[in-house]
Parts: C-alpha cells; sequence; structure tokens
C-alpha cells in the first residue's frame, strides 16, 4: 500500500498540520511519499523525511506559487498515479479539503474530512470523523479501494521517527483551463503563529473591554509562543479580524491549551474550542458559562488576571 | 440570472447532541432545526442580488418530508421555488451527487461552507467537480459584473481577492451578507411558493455511516483563586502537562 501526502505550504514552509498528516499515514502502514507544489525550501522539504516519508515530489513550476484549487487537485491525481498511491492523506484546511474533495470525485475514491484517528481495519476500514462541531464522532466505514483521507488539525501526533527522504522532482502537466480561478490579492495577517495550526490559544472576549486594551493579552499570547483569538462579538464590532474569531461560525480550534478571557462561553463559541486539550477560563463573572466547559478557571478580573500570570509565566521560565 | 442556494436542514447550534439504538440513530427528540447558519448567509447574499440585480434564486435541499418546514423558511426569507430531493442526506458524495443533477443550467451556486451537522465541508468542490465549474470557498464577499466574479476568499491567517467567470459554485461564510429573517409577507407568500419533490439518483456508496460516538465527558473545573495565578502555572505544567 502507498499513501500519498500533500504537503500544504505557506512562504515556503511546510505546514504542522501536514507533517501531521504524514504521522498519520505513517501510522496506516506502507509506503509514504509525499509531495509539496510550488516554491518550498529545500530543507523544509526532506524534514517530510523525519516524520516518516520516504519519498518527497516537488512540483516547482511558479505557476503552483498562487494555489488553484482545480491546478492543486489534477497535479495530486498525476502524482498518486505515478506513484501507484492507493491513498490521498492530507490536513483539513481551507485549501486542502476541497482539493481532496475533488481529487476523490475524480478518482471514484471514498472520502472522509475532519478524521481524527487512525483507521480501524480489523474489519473493513473504518475511520472516526468529529461531527457537530466537535460535539460527537461518527465512524464511517471507507468502501472504495481508493481512499483520500483529510485529518482534522492537532489531531494526529506530530512524532519525529528520524528517517530521511529522497526528494525529486516531478514536472505534471498543467492544463491552462484548469485555471478557473484568477487570485488579484493577497492579504495577510502579520501574526506569526498561525490560529488553526497553534499549540496554545489565547481568546479575547468582550470582558477586554475595548481593543485598546488586546496589550495585555497579547504580551500573555508572545510568552507562551501562543496565537490570539476572539469572540464573534468582538470581531463583529471589529475590535479584531474576522479570521481571529473562534467559534461556530469562524475558526474552530484544537490546541493543548485554550485560555479564554473575558469570553463567557455562548454555545456557539464553545463549538470552536471543544477539541482543545485544556481550557482555562479566566473571568470576572463566576457564573459564566465557560467555566462548565473548563478545566481550569480563575474568577477574577482579566486587567489584574493576566499581567499576573504573564508574570508568573515569565518567573517559570 | 438563474442562482440555486442548496440549504442544509440541521440542528440550531445550541442543540444538545445525543443519540438512540445503541448509538446508531440520531436523537430528534426536543432539536430545533434551523437552516445551516452558513447557508442562510448564502441565502441572504442570493435575495440581496436579486433585489440588486435581478435574479431568479431556487434553493434545492436533500432530505426527507421532515425538512420541509425548513425548505419554507427559505422561501419565507424571499427564494422563488424550491427543490426537494427525497432521500436522507447519508454523505457529502451522495448530496453533491444529487445537487449536481438538478444544479444544470443554474449561473451561480451558493451554499454554505460546510453543513453543521457532519461538517464535511466539500460539497461545494464536489459540485464544482461534477458540473466540470470553478468552486470556491469559503467565499465571504461576492460580486457580479456581468459573467465575471470577484470574491474575496478566506485563507488560513488573511483572505484573497478572486476573480472567476459565471457559472461557479461558492461556499459562503460570513460577512457575506446579514442573515435575514423572514416578515409576515413572505411567511404568508410561502405556503404558495412551488416546492418541486424529485426522486434521487442512484449512487454508488463509498462511504457507509456505522455508528456515533460522544465525547467523554469533561471532569469538574479545578477552581484557582486570583491571587494565586502561580499555582495555575504550576498545574497546567505537572497535571494538565501542557507546557
Amino acid at each position: 500500500m502507498t499513501s500519498l501526502v500533500f504537503l500544504e505550504s505557506a512562504d515556503g514552509k511546510i505546514k504542522k498540520t501536514s507533517f501531521e498528516a504524514v504521522c498519520y499515514a505513517r501510522g496506516m502502514g506502507g509506503t509514504v511519499v509525499a509531495i509539496a507544489l510550488g516554491s518550498v525550501n529545500p530543507s523544509e522539504l526532506e524534514s517530510a523525511g523525519k516524520y516518516g516519508a520516504t519519498k518527497v515530489l516537488h512540483a516547482v513550476d511558479v505557476k503552483l506559487d498562487h494555489p488553484v484549487i482545480q491546478v492543486f487537485a489534477s497535479v495530486l491525481i498525476q502524482a498518486m498515479q505515478q506513484e501507484g498511491a492507493d491513498n490521498l492523506i492530507l490536513a483539513n484546511s481551507s485549501l486542502g479539503t476541497p482539493v481532496a474533495a475533488k481529487v476523490a470525485v475524480k478518482l471514484g475514491a471514498s472520502f472522509a474530512s475532519n478524521v481524527v484517528e487512525l483507521p480501524n481495519t480489523s474489519s473493513g476500514f473504518i475511520v472516526k470523523r468529529s461531527i457537530y462541531t466537535g460535539k460527537a464522532f461518527s465512524f464511517v466505514e471507507l468502501t472504495a479501494p481508493k481512499k483520500v483521507i483529510a485529518i482534522k488539525k492537532n489531531a494526529a501526533e506530530l512524532k519525529e521517527m528520524g528517517g530521511t527522504a529522497t526528494v525529486a522532482t516531478f514536472a505534471p502537466t498543467l492544463n491552462d483551463a484548469d485555471f478557473n480561478t484568477k487570485i488579484l490579492s493577497t492579504e495577510k495577517a502579520s501574526a506569526e503563529i498561525s490560529l488553526p495550526e497553534a499549540n496554545i490559544v489565547v481568546s479575547g472576549g468582550r470582558g477586554l473591554k475595548g481593543p485598546e486594551n488586546w496589550g495585555i493579552l497579547e504580551a500573555l499570547a508572545k510568552t507562551l509562543h501562543a496565537a490570539t483569538g476572539c469572540s464573534k462579538p468582538v470581531s463583529d464590532m471589529g475590535w479584531r479580524p474576522h479570521h481571529e474569531h473562534v467559534g461556530q461560525t469562524g475558526v474552530k480550534v484544537a490546541p493543548q491549551l485554550y485560555i479564554a478571557i473575558g469570553i463567557s462561553g455562548a454555545i456557539q463559541h464553545l463549538a470552536g474550542v471543544n477539541s482543545s486539550k485544556c481550557i482555562v477560563v479566566i473571568n470576572k463573572d463566576a457564573d459564566a458559562p465557560f467555566f462548565k466547559a473548563a478545566d481550569y478557571g480563575i474568577v477574577g478580573d482579566a486587567f489584574d488576571v493576566v499581567p499576573k500570570l504573564t508574570a508568573a509565566l515569565q518567573a517559570s521560565k | 440570472m438563474k442562482i440555486l442556494v442548496c440549504i442544509s436542514h440541521v440542528p440550531d447550534t445550541t442543540s444538545r447532541i445525543s443519540f438512540l439504538d445503541n448509538n446508531t440513530r440520531f436523537d430528534t427528540a426536543g432539536v430545533q432545526f434551523i437552516i445551516g447558519p452558513y447557508d442562510d448567509y448564502a441565502l441572504a447574499r442570493a435575495v440581496e442580488l436579486k433585489e440588486t440585480m435581478g435574479a431568479s434564486v431556487t434553493v434545492i435541499n436533500v432530505g426527507l418530508a421532515e425538512t420541509e418546514p425548513t425548505i419554507r423558511k427559505a422561501l419565507a426569507i424571499g427564494a422563488d421555488d424550491a427543490i426537494r430531493v427525497n432521500a436522507e442526506p447519508v454523505d457529502s458524495f451522495f448530496v453533491a451527487t444529487q445537487i449536481a443533477e438538478q444544479a444544470k443550467g443554474y449561473d451561480l451556486i451558493l451554499m454554505g461552507r460546510e453543513s453543521i451537522d457532519f461538517n464535511g465541508g466539500v460539497v461545494h468542490a464536489m459540485v464544482g467537480e461534477m458540473l466540470g465549474i470553478p468552486s470556491l470557498s469559503p467565499v465571504m464577499k461576492l460580486d457580479i459584473d456581468g459573467t465575471n466574479v470577484k470574491m474575496a476568499q478566506e485563507i488560513e491567517g488573511g483572505k484573497e481577492m478572486v476573480e472567476a467567470k459565471l457559472p461557479l459554485v461558492a461556499g459562503c461564510q460570513e460577512p457575506i451578507a446579514e442573515w435575514k429573517i423572514p416578515n409576515m409577507r413572505g411567511i404568508m407568500g410561502a405556503r404558495t411558493k412551488p416546492l418541486k419533490v424529485v426522486e434521487p439518483k442512484s449512487v454508488d456508496k463509498l462511504a457507509v455511516l456505522k455508528k456515533f460516538e460522544l465525547p467523554a465527558p469533561k471532569g469538574a473545573v479545578k477552581m484557582i483563586s486570583a491571587d494565586n495565578v502561580a499555582e495555575l502555572v504550576t498545574l497546567l505544567k505537572t497535571e494538565a502537562k501542557v507546557l
């Protein structure tokens, strides 16, 4: 069995979640071949070997620097054919998941997204998916010989094996008709740590009283190497950009640690964070519903507690 | 212009989720069903386009008869007519196949970025693939000029402005439009708008749902005094082991 893993990259760096997908593929057994598209640092490509890929294909064409899903799907199919791959494994993302779906339709493959565990192959091939926005799981049998699986972020353990991978250039046929969407401009936030991928997330809500007060939250996030997020009202009021909105209709996160500051914990917000391993809630209202969903809670004023927490973390380093 | 809006019929975001029959069936008792929140954004944008540039808006749902009140709500919000594909929406591939079957002849196919029940997030991409037209998601802004469509698409940590030609499929999310609340005139009018029921196309089952599971219950919260935040740091390191 051979699995092809799509390595998604940004600014020449491969995303951590794509390495998680390599680990997942390794966990399935068989041969793992990875593929990166567009400009990617060579050292990044080799590092896929540490996680279990034996070969990394690199489609270097600059036309692939701006992802068009139709084009990416076509390139991945060509790579699967070249490698005789049975499976395509990748990380769930706004790019990867639709690309995966297109590949599945083209190949007549079974498809599952939001997968959280390695398949159970004791009888058939059954994957566990996160559904109802983290409120439940489903077990789905993938019955077609070819399978396309999109892994939920932070669901597969990132574990180095110390292997090495050979890097080979891959020159797919690019069909002009597949470039059916044109990217006019890109606006990227300057945040160093991507929110959906972060190990630690620090989020703020209306309790912070205004965008000018985000400094205390950012200082805490910096100390923890955390990404910053916010509640829906905060992004609706324009205090923070929309892509920081964590919740049912925003970004769903699954970090090791989620720290909620001044967020009451509406069920729609909880839906975006309920896959977090550990939740800390800081709120001055002892009755805030978020405490019921938390592992640790502090009742107190954010403007008092957060700087103290930052100081305590710095002191403990 | 003909717009098709695909809506899912899903439990309200505040619903408690539980299962029956040894975790094989969703328990609908006490659950209120709504138009999927993302689909609701898509519908609102379609109705805005209808009002500003003239268009017909058809809604489509893959579901059994119980979804008709949800479809009627979409008609009350401003869709002109509706199609219900009479089948249980078992998985993304099945649903996409049914939509693609009905979607020929539409210029713009809108839906939410994902349904909030099964969270597949791929029906838009599959429909685009099946029809051989572009699909984009998640789209936060969509404007039409002739056959040119300009969109803002969210990417991780930012957004990009994208252009494509009609016909196309877009998976929508906020802030593409403000949700619309049906008014009394809309609700009255919706009763008599055409709702066509069609039988599903048969599809090879490539993914079979075996059972559900609820997450393990959360332990009780451990409260820490605001005067002793150092204790929190210690617990995060030694007990939760997340630092």
